[in-house]
């Protein structure tokens, strides 16, 4: 697939073509769950849109009153969560229809987190994060930390909770009650992921720096040198590569033969002067899909000569979410004026 | 009722910083920028979320989280709550157009100062547009005596509101209006009761912005501006808030001789004006106010300047919150103005003849 403008209107999608959505409201986060991929917006909707029908319309669903602030796949297929400046955390299934889970008056519900493997499901409020139990709307357990919630991971097995905050990351047992384990290190944690051996933890930090921690041993992974916050990263399928935004290039981290300690990324890709704002790594290629603030998408192979294919032209909106579909022939990209685009790779 | 405020020039979200001991008004006067109708729409960040009787979906609850960041630097302390909750405010763009950021009563304001300096995307994207400090003139007395965050939120303001008023004589207002100059030389003094004031003479003033600052009152910084400006409102039944005619600027001829320092009480905090009519240097202005802020940023709150350097025409404008700075050439020098340099210090431990000789030293 070449590059084609955007055309307006979801009519416009199609084999090897780029449908448009204007949703008119700045995309806070987009997942997918099975065919159907989500986008959670500023205006407190999600909207539905099915990978495989691009021609028809996405659902509309009324989930939040005021901002939905955070959103992910939930446990069983075609389902997600969503949480909400309104303190509310919602189930939204396929067909659209909603179900409050849990509510905290005057909070906002940050963060969500599930795992369709053990079923586990986790939100944060503040400083407290909250398993849900069999019975929704009863939190089976609420861990506290020491300041609020920058971010949470379930690891790749689904069994231990990673929390980030001020100073840290507390990493929790799902299945067992207990006090959480804390990883060290000074400063503000915000996004918080595992790496898919669910070996190494790792936080984008306030100050425009990766921090990552080896569990076996600690030993700490600084990784630093951006220009701008680190407002994403992904493991490309195999583990191999950390891709990471913040820079004008995208930049990979190595985590083959010990981790990255001591060795210099690769970088891919690139415009001149906007940072890279999101990227995904695609279900089951070592190609990593990269946005920009100024709106280029683009994909490359990390470690593989730093070429880019580009996928759209810059439009001066900024990418702020994107994810590919499983099946990795769809892109979704969510920007900041509310316009999503997905590109559609499968040969015409 | 006041005119809708005009938007700022660069088209960021002026950002008002609330603070005041417990009990000094703040409430009211949040309160008031919830209901009247003053023409702007505010975000209002609240640190107790049940004070506000307000149900307002614009009203949000915050946590003063206090951060250092990791670089090495004290005192770059930033508030982590802000940045997470302005950064999803400015998601919603149409909703609102200016913020105002309450503190509790203990709150140290410079990690919210800096906080509209460190971050990227808060830099970008708003204004600090004035730091508001509201002091309960019955019991301000005590409660300099007893806290430094007493002294520190003084300190700080761009306006400071001195509030009930008519709980004290007029003998004790001007004593306790003496006590807060001698702590903040800059800042605009408003006499209040209830908070019975314009709001317009408070929310979107460019307050912080010295240059905005500069435009709006051109003898700002100026020795014989250092005045209080008075409310003149003695009638205590009203409460309709359009009181603007009330509000008179007073020419007091206080004397805060350039480079003296007012020694009054034993305070801690205390300010030190400089100024000199010789041209200056800006290679040797920069290296010597990097060197000031980088050793001693931690015991100077706040400066800021106007200043005649060689080889421009324009007034070059300063400011630093602790030492984070910033420094720029705005327009030409008034024609009448004398192109005086001018610098202002506020913070502990100064060394006012080191400070002084440093300054001097600028000369080009």
């Amino acid at each position: 697939m070449t590059e084609t403008n955007t055309a307006p209107g979801p009519g416009a999608g199609g084999k090897g073509r780029m449908a448009t959505f204007s949703f008119g409201a700045y995309v806070v986060a987009a997942v997918n769950n099975g065919r159907l991929f989500a986008v959670a917006l500023s205006d407190g909707t999600i909207r539905l849109i099915d990978s495989e029908t691009l021609d028809a319309d996405s659902i509309t669903v009324r989930a939040h009153d005021g901002a939905a602030l955070s959103l992910c796949a939930d446990i069983d297929k075609g389902a997600f969560l969503s949480g909400g400046d309104d303190g509310k955390l919602v189930r939204i299934a396929a067909a659209g229809t909603t179900e409050v889970l849990a509510e905290h008056k005057g909070r906002w519900i940050d963060h969500v987190a599930a795992h369709g493997g053990t079923g586990a499901r986790v939100y944060a409020t503040g400083k407290e994060a909250f398993v849900l139990g069999k019975k929704p709307g009863i939190p089976a357990r609420q861990l506290s930390h020491p300041t609020s919630v920058g971010g949470l991971a379930i690891n790749p097995k689904g069994r231990r909770l990673a929390v980030s905050h001020y100073n840290g990351v507390s990493l929790w047992w799902l299945g067992a009650e207990g006090a959480a384990t804390r990883l060290e290190w000074k400063g503000s944690h915000l996004q918080v992921m595992w790496s898919p051996d669910g070996d190494y933890v790792l936080t984008a930090m306030q100050e425009s720096s990766l921090h990552g921690w080896r569990l076996s041993d600690g030993e700490h992974m600084r990784m630093s040198g951006y220009m701008a916050k680190i407002r994403s990263m992904a493991f490309t399928k195999r583990g191999h590569y950390l891709a990471t935004g913040g820079s004008e290039r995208v930049i990979c981290w190595p985590f083959t033969g010990g981790g990255p300690m001591g060795k210099a990324p690769t970088e891919f890709g690139g415009t001149a002067g906007a940072p890279v704002t999101a990227v995904a790594a695609h279900p089951f290629h070592d190609v990593m899909a990269a946005g920009f603030e100024d709106g280029t998408l683009q994909m490359g192979q990390p470690g593989a000569g730093g070429g880019a294919k580009l996928i759209m032209k810059p439009t001066g909106n900024g990418v702020t979410a994107l994810v590919w579909n499983p099946d990795g022939d769809k892109l979704l990209a969510g920007t900041e004026n509310g316009d999503v685009h997905v590109a559609d790779f499968r040969p015409t | 009722m006041s005119e809708p405020a005009a938007p700022s020039a660069s088209g960021a979200i002026p950002v008002t910083v609330l603070t005041g001991y417990l009990g000094a008004g703040k409430t009211t006067l949040l309160n008031r920028v919830l209901t009247e109708n003053h023409g702007k729409k505010y975000a209002v960040i609240v640190n107790e979320f049940g004070e506000i009787g307000i149900d307002n979906d614009l009203v949000v609850g915050a946590d003063e989280e206090v951060f250092e960041m990791n670089n090495g630097c004290i005192c770059c302390t930033v508030r982590g709550d802000l940045i997470r909750i302005i950064g999803s405010l400015l998601k919603r763009p149409g909703k609102f157009d200016a913020i105002l950021v309450e503190t509790t009563g203990l709150a140290d304001p410079a990690p919210v100062a800096q906080t509209f300096f460190t971050d990227d995307d808060i830099k970008r994207r708003t204004k600090l547009d004035s730091i508001v400090t509201v002091v309960d003139a019955k019991h301000v007395e005590q409660r300099l005596a007893d806290s430094d965050e007493a002294e520190e939120q003084i300190a700080f303001a761009d306006i400071v509101l001195l509030n009930k008023t008519d709980l004290v004589t007029p003998e004790q207002v001007k004593k306790i209006e003496a006590r807060v100059r001698h702590l903040n030389p800059f800042a605009k003094i408003y006499h209040t009761q209830r908070c019975d004031i314009a709001l317009d003479k408070i929310l979107d003033k460019g307050a912080f912005d010295l240059n905005r600052a500069l435009e709006l009152d051109p003898c700002f910084l100026h020795g014989h501006a250092f005045d209080a400006t008075h409310d003149h409102s003695h009638d205590h039944d009203h409460h309709d808030h359009g009181h603007d005619h009330h509000h008179h600027d007073h020419g007091h001829e206080r004397d805060h001789g350039h480079g003296a320092v007012n020694p009054l009480h034993d305070e801690d905090i205390r300010s030190i004006s400089m100024s000199t009519d010789k041209l200056l240097s800006p290679g040797k202005f920069d290296e010597w106010i990097g060197a000031v802020l980088m050793n001693e940023g931690q015991n100077i709150l706040r400066s800021k300047g106007i200043l005649n350097m060689a080889g421009s025409d324009k007034r070059f404008v300063f400011q630093a919150v602790h030492m984070v700075s910033e420094g720029i050439y705005t327009g030409p020098w008034p024609a009448k103005d004398q192109r005086r340099s001018r610098l202002v210090f506020i913070g502990r431990k100064l060394d006012e003849a080191a400070l002084q000789k440093g300054f001097e030293s600028c000369v080009a």
